[in-house]
């Protein structure tokens, strides 16, 4: 039987999510003998091939990730969100109480012990958008896996649902938003 | 009404909820006959003493076939309740996803989280997001008063601390303010501010809040993470119990 | 305090006294300071609180709940052009609105820089049968046209005192077509009352009930069996309220009961005193109606001078009935009769949980009556003519006449007065609607039908309509119509309940994605599940019935809603392109990755 292909990426999160996930350990092990990693920071791979899973951690925070995000879901025939980020902004959407140019000015200005302040301006940057986007404002979303991170054991459950060929739940001891 | 009772073949002052028969004292609501015989009726503006408020919506029950508010409603002998069914949890999530979508709940970053009572009943209805577009509204912080936070990102406009502090503390520090979705929780004070107004921390309205609206401060992470209220507990469980539950945990007490 | 401030203060406390004197309702001290300061400010806020002595929090919300209460200055001329389908800046098919914005240079919602004009929209002003309107510091004008848009901007900017504007804007018609039982004659002052007195209060019940007078406002419940009740339950007062408060879009025929049948109106509501034992009665008016205020209330006071209101009315002892009356100041939920009672007051208008019903706990908790002004006007006429005569009109469940308000693509909008039971197309054919698609009953928190109902029945047990009837013709976009009740609900939803306080914004949102060329199937079936949710969930019959529109328009025209589906199976519900252009003009740049498609 051919392996299961997940994708990973985050988008404006804090890779907590991929660190929660290789929390699950020796667990590892077992679910690689099921699943292959393709675009992934775990493989370095830059570009998403066709796969079984994507699983998206962070928000939509400027053009770079919605271009992310946007091959993930071409690529992908299920999409997760992962984590508060990707699920409802998170703490990145904080952002959105202020307007961009107060946000850049208080970062890269008028901070406590900015040096040579200027907001950093280059085509190599990424624009921002306006405000922080959970992924289902930009993308259609198959499955939402919450968590500030998710817990391995949350990550297990929902990839062996998948697995299993199962409707992925949580149960309640698994389902958090922190 | 009379004569839907002499028609009906129950005598005593019984009501019937998910087919289980309880029973009920006059002057009781539904809620309130349906928490003393141990069925939970999920609730995030109801609070057992207080005047009934009716606004959450999380209480909707059908009554026969009708809509109704079970904190609001008297209870009448011969009433056929339906509460925990799929399709009244259904629309309780998508109530509790629209609390969700138009403050801003941001749990990770939230003092109150694992003592919230909006984020537990997300978890007992099984949401797993907000679903709709986020309003991300722009929300006064009031961080003025010493020891309370007033942060309304985080209030969900259940008036309990407007009702404790008029009913229980003898003072009106609280009110709703605007309409529709600019409604607010105000200060009854000349600048508008928590610490220009009479709250003290140990008033009840300091203390009453479901969500991480008005906070003591200093306090905020005296019990850790994974201990908290609702770690350990089902809303279901904790909404049964008579007691003020924020009670149990005041900081000067 | 500097003397400045003194000034300040001192001014504002003698607007409030004066105010207070006149009258002592909050909604008449705000409205006087939002009149003279042009905003009611925070010092405002707490002089009327001290006072009044009221909580400065109950006032400051009341502030913020009605919309022709401002905490930030309005322009010297305050410019509100009713929204409404009917009597909208868009009515014309040319936008009005944006057309004096040019003109005056301003943009909708906001003052002038140097304070002379403001300019918004606001909720539909009643002026439906005279095509577009606006209110310019509360008086409307009506019948609106790009030519005289150019001259109000020129009167504007001249300040040229409203007393010069041209008198004939100012007239508003009757416009009355088709009168029936009600219309046809005009009472004679007191002569209902002399009949009723004959009666007694027993007998003047009996006669209601027999009649079978069912409230006019759209609800039907049975006017005598509420006098009855009220009668019956314990008080220490009891209070009769004339709901004057007709804010449903397409509803203008209290504006000409008031006009033109104020003395049977006042008539009705002492007729329901007597019946109930009430010594006191409001009449609850519109804020938008605030320009009948002065016929109103010389109506009145020439009733008290002919002893039919006051002490021992017509020399009957003890039988001693007045009527004060309340503005309100720009909230349709306040039609609600439990929202209009904590508007009386001096609230915001939150609706009550019911039960109890007002009839047992009303206005301060006591007995109250709350009627339509149509209702106290075939009251006036029942008791004249007795039951049976009202009985012989109409159905058997429907009992006597309905004014309706005509409005819409007709070529005779204005008020017509038709038996119970008459067919829409019989209505139809009388207004001169030649191409009907659909016919909205009782306004956009009643019944969209299409054309093939149109031999439906006006009636409690079929189409009940609290009045309103707004004709839509071949050449609209019902979508457009639906969207623009979307967007009215949402704006009057009080808040209270969070299925329509969310829920009604994001029907609002919703639709305006579909209405953008954005939205997808999924969006449609999302729109009717939100939809029915808000229907069966919400507090009051407001969030009850303002997805009305929406699931009847799904329902009978759901091509309107599907030419306009995108055939994707995911849109997002924002243009991210215009999501950098904040972006952009900080970095100045403008290249193709400064862009997405």
């Amino acid at each position: 039987m051919s392996k299961i292909r997940i994708a990973t990426t985050s988008l404006a999160g804090c890779f907590g999510c991929h660190m929660s996930f290789l929390d699950m350990d020796e667990r590892l092990v077992a679910l690689l003998e099921h699943v292959e990693f393709n675009r992934s920071p775990f493989t370095d791979i830059k570009h998403c091939g066709p796969c079984d899973i994507g699983l998206i951690e962070g928000g939509v925070c400027n053009v770079e990730n919605v271009h992310v995000l946007r091959e993930f879901r071409e690529n992908c025939k299920i999409l997760i969100a992962v984590g508060a980020c990707a699920i409802n902004g998170g703490v990145p959407a904080m952002r959105n109480h202020f307007n961009l140019r107060e946000c850049l000015e208080e970062a890269y200005v008028n901070g406590v012990g900015v040096e040579n302040p200027q907001i950093p301006n280059d085509v190599e940057l990424p624009l921002l958008l306006d405000k922080v986007h959970p992924i289902h404002d930009v993308v259609r979303v198959d499955y939402y896996l919450p968590g500030c991170p998710p817990s391995p054991d949350a990550f297990l459950k929902i990839l062996g649902d998948l697995l299993a060929d199962k409707e992925p739940s949580l149960p309640h001891n698994l389902l958090h938003y922190d | 009404m009379s004569a839907d009772i002499k028609q009906s073949p129950i005598t005593k002052n019984t009501i019937t909820i998910d087919g289980q028969e309880i029973p009920f004292l006059a002057g009781q609501t539904i809620m309130d006959a349906a928490l003393a015989a141990g069925v939970y009726i999920p609730h995030l503006c109801h609070r057992q003493g207080f005047t009934p408020h009716g606004s959450c919506k999380l209480c909707v029950v059908d009554i026969a076939s009708r809509s109704a508010s079970a904190c609001t409603m008297p209870a009448v002998a011969g009433q056929q309740i339906s509460n925990n069914t799929p399709a009244l949890n259904e629309a309780r999530k998508t109530i509790t996803q629209m609390l969700f979508i138009e403050g801003n709940h941001i749990c990770p970053s939230c003092e109150k989280c694992g003592d919230c009572t909006l984020q537990a009943m997300a978890y007992h209805l099984g949401m797993l997001d907000g679903h709709f577009p986020q309003f991300f509204q722009r929300r006064e912080v009031d961080a003025s008063h010493p020891t309370v936070m007033l942060d309304r990102d985080r209030c969900i406009l259940c008036e309990l601390c407007v009702r404790a502090s008029r009913e229980v503390d003898g003072k009106n520090v609280f009110a709703i303010a605007g309409r529709g979705i600019n409604a607010h929780l105000v200060v009854n004070s000349a600048s508008g501010k928590l610490v220009d107004s009479d709250l003290e921390t140990s008033d009840m309205a300091a203390h009453i809040c479901p969500v991480g609206a008005i906070l003591i401060k200093e306090h905020g992470y005296e019990v850790p993470i994974g201990q908290r209220t609702f770690d350990l507990h089902q809303v279901s469980e904790i909404g049964l119990e008579k007691t003020i539950l924020t009670k149990v945990r005041q900081p000067d007490e | 305090m500097d003397s400045n401030t003194a000034n300040t203060i001192g001014l504002l406390r003698s607007i409030i006294a004066e105010a207070y004197a006149e009258s002592p309702h909050l909604l008449h001290v705000l409205y006087a300071l939002q009149r003279q300061f042009l905003h009611i400010s925070d010092e405002a806020v707490r002089e009327v609180a001290a006072h009044l002595d009221l909580p400065l929090s109950q006032v400051d919300a009341v502030v913020e709940f009605y919309s022709f209460f401002h905490k930030i200055p309005r322009g010297r001329y305050d410019i509100l052009f009713s929204n409404c389908t009917s009597c909208g800046y868009m009515a014309g098919g040319v936008d009005l609105m944006a057309m004096l914005g040019r003109r005056l240079d301003i943009v909708a919602g906001n003052t002038r820089g140097d304070g002379l004009v403001s300019m918004d929209q606001t909720s539909c002003i009643g002026m439906c049968d005279h095509g577009a309107a606006l209110l310019v510091n509360g008086m409307p004008i009506v019948s609106l046209d790009a030519a005289m848009i150019d001259r109000i901007a020129a009167l504007v900017e001249a300040e040229t005192p409203l007393e010069d504007w041209p008198a004939e804007w100012f007239q508003v018609d009757d416009n009355i077509r088709v009168s029936g039982m009600l219309l046809k004659d005009d009472l004679s002052t007191g002569i209902g009352l002399s009949t009723m007195l004959a009666l007694d209060a027993a007998g003047t019940l009996s006669e209601i009930i027999q009649s079978g007078l069912r409230g006019r406002g759209g609800a039907g419940f049975s006017t005598g069996m509420k006098w009855q009740f009220c009668r019956e339950a314990q008080g220490a007062a009891r209070y009769v309220v004339c709901n004057a408060d007709e804010g449903e879009p397409g509803t203008f025929k209290d504006r000409v009961l008031l006009h033109s049948h104020a003395d049977s109106l006042f008539e009705g509501m002492a007729v329901c005193a007597f019946a109930v034992g009430a010594k006191q009665g409001y009449l609850y008016l519109r804020g938008e109606y605030r320009y009948l205020l002065p016929h109103l209330q010389s109506v009145l006071a020439r009733r008290r001078g002919l002893g039919l209101l006051g002490v021992d009315i017509l020399d009957q002892p003890g039988f001693n009935f007045d009527i004060d009356i309340v503005v309100g100041a720009g909230a349709y939920i306040c039609g609600e009769e439990s929202a209009l009672i904590e508007s009386l007051e001096g609230k915001r208008g939150i609706p009550r949980t019911r039960p109890p019903f007002p009839v047992t706990h009303g206005y301060l908790g006591q007995p109250t009556v709350v009627n339509n002004v149509e209702t106290f006007i075939a009251a006036t006429h029942i008791v004249l003519r007795g039951s049976a005569w009202f009985r012989a009109v109409g159905t058997e469940k429907s009992a006597g006449s309905k004014i309706l308000s005509i409005s819409g693509d007709c070529a005779a909008p204005g008020i017509y007065e038709y038996p119970f039971g008459v067919t829409i197309r019989q209505v139809l054919d009388d207004c001169g609607a030649k191409d009907a698609q659909a016919v909205q009953i009782g306004g956009p928190s009643g019944t969209l039908i299409g054309s093939a109902e149109f031999d439906r029945r006006l009636g409690f047990d079929d189409l009940s309509t609290g009045g309103s009837l707004m004709v839509f013709s071949q050449a609209r976009d019902m979508l457009a119509v639906i969207v623009n009740f979307a967007h009215f609900f949402a704006h009057e939803s009080c808040g209270f309940c969070t299925p329509c306080r969310v829920g009604t914004v994001l029907l609002k949102n919703g639709l305006d994605k579909i209405a953008g060329g954005h939205g997808t199937r999924y969006d449609l079936d999302e729109m009717q599940r939100l939809a029915t949710l808000v229907k069966s969930r919400s507090h009051c019959g407001l969030g009850q019935t303002a997805a009305n529109p929406i699931l009847d328009g799904l329902q009978r025209f759901p091509q309107a809603f599907e030419q306009r589906l995108v055939h994707r199976d995911f849109e997002p519900h924002f243009d991210l392109d215009a999501a950098l252009e904040e972006a952009r003009q900080i970095s100045h740049r403008d290249d193709a990755a400064a862009h997405i498609e």
